[in-house]
């Protein structure tokens, strides 16, 4: 029953009206002069941030919305809150509802900190004497005592933040809007805030939580609404839409790295049109690195990035998943390949393949060679390939470069690309450092702990 | 919009507090606080008399009794009309965040500006009182009883323009240029420094197109002629305009409420 929820929205599109700059010049003068106050006051343009959006909360549910930056969270956290209004749908909520948007909107800097209190209190729906009844534990919560009677102007940011929190939260409301406030305040206060939630979802009360902190969404949500671009990509166990949305996030870096690659194998590729080409069709056809029509190589160019004399090329590297499929995002753990398409003008018998690994900080976190490795050369001729496998990429989170090589034994180089390649990995565990080894936990039975995974 | 209109009565407690923080800000830091509220009228007073009086004299007749008392009937209720303009038609964008932040009737604030400036009236009328004491002023208590409906007439028809020039201002800030103009030409055009009886017979059509000529007219004969009062009616038929200007401001208002939390 839609009566029953405590939030309900349905069918819910918020279309923001943009002006163009003819509008912007217009004055109030030129609007009367040619009549067109009204139609002024209409939109030439339009940004539709919400599309047809539809969730309903029940009582005593705690709501998370996710979604990257410009997805419509906030407005959506607008239209529940009723500051605005949907430009068709409805949006229905039941009982009495606070709003932690911007903390200590109403405050007003040239007064005291008890006046302030009282006056937001009167704002977000409370009568005198429900604040007076509650003015002491505002002021405990807000940590304030000393300097409740100082005007708000001299408060530092964060006994701002604490006052506006300790006020909206002391409302008592049915349903609780909370948009990001969590991130400013100290580690004791954004627990103390985190207990007090808990403690609204202990009395059945309702909260809908806007974040992008998705650990906070899948420890403390009931349930979870993804949004992108104004639609609703998933909805449901906060678990499962947070991976979905992680998800999303790796195949958009992908597309981003797999972009920065294609630029940097630009910059160094030959300056005519047939390499330039020949690498942008390496998008389409990722995994078959045989094709590779070749413009001629200049043999002495040493452009940033790239060197060597190129009698024997490196054509192409690509990171293979799993499935044999390029990719630039991987997860912790997975099984990785690197593959360097080579190619030798002419036959030659002495030459070394290596590559090295480098994390954001540009330290080397792994570096090796055929050489190294004791395999020694014996003949290379026309085109082939050199896989390097990782059966486990136990790196931590975090953007790492490559670097791919092929030279002499005496370091005479054919083909240095020197950190030209990027890749991203990606975990849920977030473990720090440069490495990690495989590991498990145990313990004696005394020391107990329960595992959070699902 | 009558839905609306009723809301507001809901919000009462709210609209006390904030033009009570309104008051408390705003000589919140200054020495003599809420004297200003006195020592302001008063100053304006003696830079009036003293330009019309030693200044420029002009043909001023002393049967029409102290220049001073009658200019003071007329400035008090005009500095208020016209403050509360000029703040009411920046309102809506420095309480940006309120409106933006916090679900919040936007129509407070224009009223909250309107009856702040009242209150500073108030507290102006000691010290008219005081004045109409010294001139020994031909008080009747029958005309006292007009002085509140003058009030509410004046509140209704300030609250009006303020809900208009606070709702366009928001789209249009040139408002706020042109109104600072648009009040001193007004000042000028309202019979407070001079009489009606002073002005030219052909002016005097134009200053009776001004409701704010009404208003004066009748704070001075409540307050400064002797009795009775003979321009109720036209009291009357400004407070009938009043209301409509009133109504028609807010359904302005109304109409353009949902711009505001985008616009401001």
């Amino acid at each position: 029953m839609s009566a029953m929820n405590a939030i309900e929205v349905r069918n819910v599109s918020k279309v923001y009206r943009r002006y163009s700059r003819r509008r912007q010049f217009a004055t109030l003068k030129s609007a009367l002069l040619s009549g067109s106050l009204i139609s002024d006051l209409k939109a030439d343009e339009t940004f539709q941030a919400l599309n047809d959006v539809s969730f309903s909360v029940p009582p005593g549910r705690t709501y998370g919305i996710i979604g990257p930056n410009g997805s419509g969270k906030s407005t959506m956290l607008k239209l529940v809150a009723g500051i605005t209004r949907p430009t068709s749908g409805t949006v229905t909520v039941n009982g009495r509802i606070s709003a932690l948007i911007e903390l200590g909107a109403g405050f007003h800097p040239e007064i005291s900190g008890r006046e302030n209190v009282f006056i937001n209190g009167i704002m977000l729906g409370l009568s005198k004497k429900e604040i007076q009844k509650r003015f002491d534990e505002i002021v405990e919560f807000a940590e304030l005592k000393d300097f409740i009677d100082a005007p708000v102007k001299t408060y530092s940011s964060g006994m701002y933040m604490r006052l506006g929190f300790a006020v909206a939260i002391h409302v008592d409301p049915d349903v609780l809007l909370v948009d990001e406030v969590l991130a400013v305040g100290d580690e004791g206060f954004t627990h103390k805030c985190l207990d007090k939630f808990a403690e609204f979802r202990r009395r059945g009360r309702t909260i809908l939580l806007v974040t992008h902190s998705l650990g906070l969404v899948e420890r403390f949500c009931d349930d979870a609404l993804w949004l992108d671009k104004g639609q609703v990509k998933g909805t449901g166990d906060p678990r499962r839409v947070v991976g979905a949305y992680v998800t999303d996030v790796e195949r958009g870096e992908e597309a981003m790295l797999a972009a920065a690659d294609q630029r940097a194998k630009e910059a160094v590729s030959a300056p005519d049109g047939a390499g330039a080409e020949a690498v942008a069709g390496q998008e389409e056809k990722p995994a078959d690195p045989v094709q590779e029509p070749e413009g001629p190589p200049d043999m002495f160019q040493a452009t940033e990035g790239r060197w060597g004399s190129r009698e024997v090329e490196i054509t192409k590297v690509e990171l293979l998943d799993e499935s044999g499929a390029a990719a630039h995002v991987f997860q912790s753990g997975e099984r990785v390949t690197m593959r360097l398409s080579v190619k030798a003008k002419e036959p030659v018998t002495d030459f070394v393949f290596g590559v090295g690994l480098f994390n954001a900080d540009g330290v080397c976190c792994y570096g090796t060679n055929t050489e190294v490795e004791q395999l020694f050369a014996e003949s290379l001729t026309g085109e082939g390939y050199v896989d390097l496998m990782i059966d486990s990429l136990d790196l931590v989170e975090g953007t790492y470069k490559l670097d791919a090589a092929v030279h002499k034994r005496d370091g005479y180089p054919y083909d240095y690309h020197r950190l030209l390649y990027t890749f991203r990995v990606k975990s849920r565990t977030k473990d720090v450092g440069i490495f990690r080894p495989p590991h498990r936990w145990a313990f004696s039975q005394n020391v107990k702990l329960k595992s959070n995974v699902a | 919009m009558l839905h609306n209109l009723r809301q507001l009565l809901r919000y009462r407690g709210l609209i006390q507090s904030l033009v009570a923080r309104e008051l408390k800000a705003r000589y919140r830091g200054s020495v003599l606080g809420f004297f200003w509220s006195f020592i302001n009228p008063l100053l304006l007073l003696l830079i009036y008399t003293f330009v019309f009086a030693v200044v420029m004299p002009g043909q001023r007749k002393s049967e029409d009794g102290p220049y001073a008392l009658f200019m003071f009937c007329g400035i008090l209720p005009w500095t208020w009309f016209s403050s509360s303009l000029s703040e009411a038609a920046n309102v809506l964008i420095s309480g940006g965040n309120l409106i933006k932040k916090v679900l919040f009737p936007a129509e407070i604030l224009p009223i909250v500006t309107v009856l702040a400036n009242m209150i500073h009236f108030f507290l102006g009328l000691p010290i008219l009182a005081l004045f109409l004491i010294y001139y020994r002023a031909p008080l009747s208590f029958g005309e006292l009883l007009w002085f509140p409906v003058i009030v509410l007439v004046q509140f209704v028809l300030t609250t009006g323009l303020a809900l208009i020039l606070a709702a366009l201002t928001v789209h249009f800030r040139d408002i706020r240029d042109i109104l600072s103009n648009v009040l001193t030409f007004w000042f000028f055009a309202t019979p407070i420094i001079y009489q009606m009886k002073d002005a030219p017979a052909s002016g005097r059509q134009f200053l009776n197109l001004n409701p704010f000529t009404h208003l004066a007219i009748s704070y001075q004969e409540v307050l400064f002629y002797p009795g009775p009062f003979g321009h109720w009616k036209w009291l009357l038929g400004t407070g009938a305009g009043s209301l409509v200007l009133f109504l028609a401001g807010y359904f302005l208002f109304d109409r353009l409420r949902d711009s505001f939390a985008e616009e401001v």
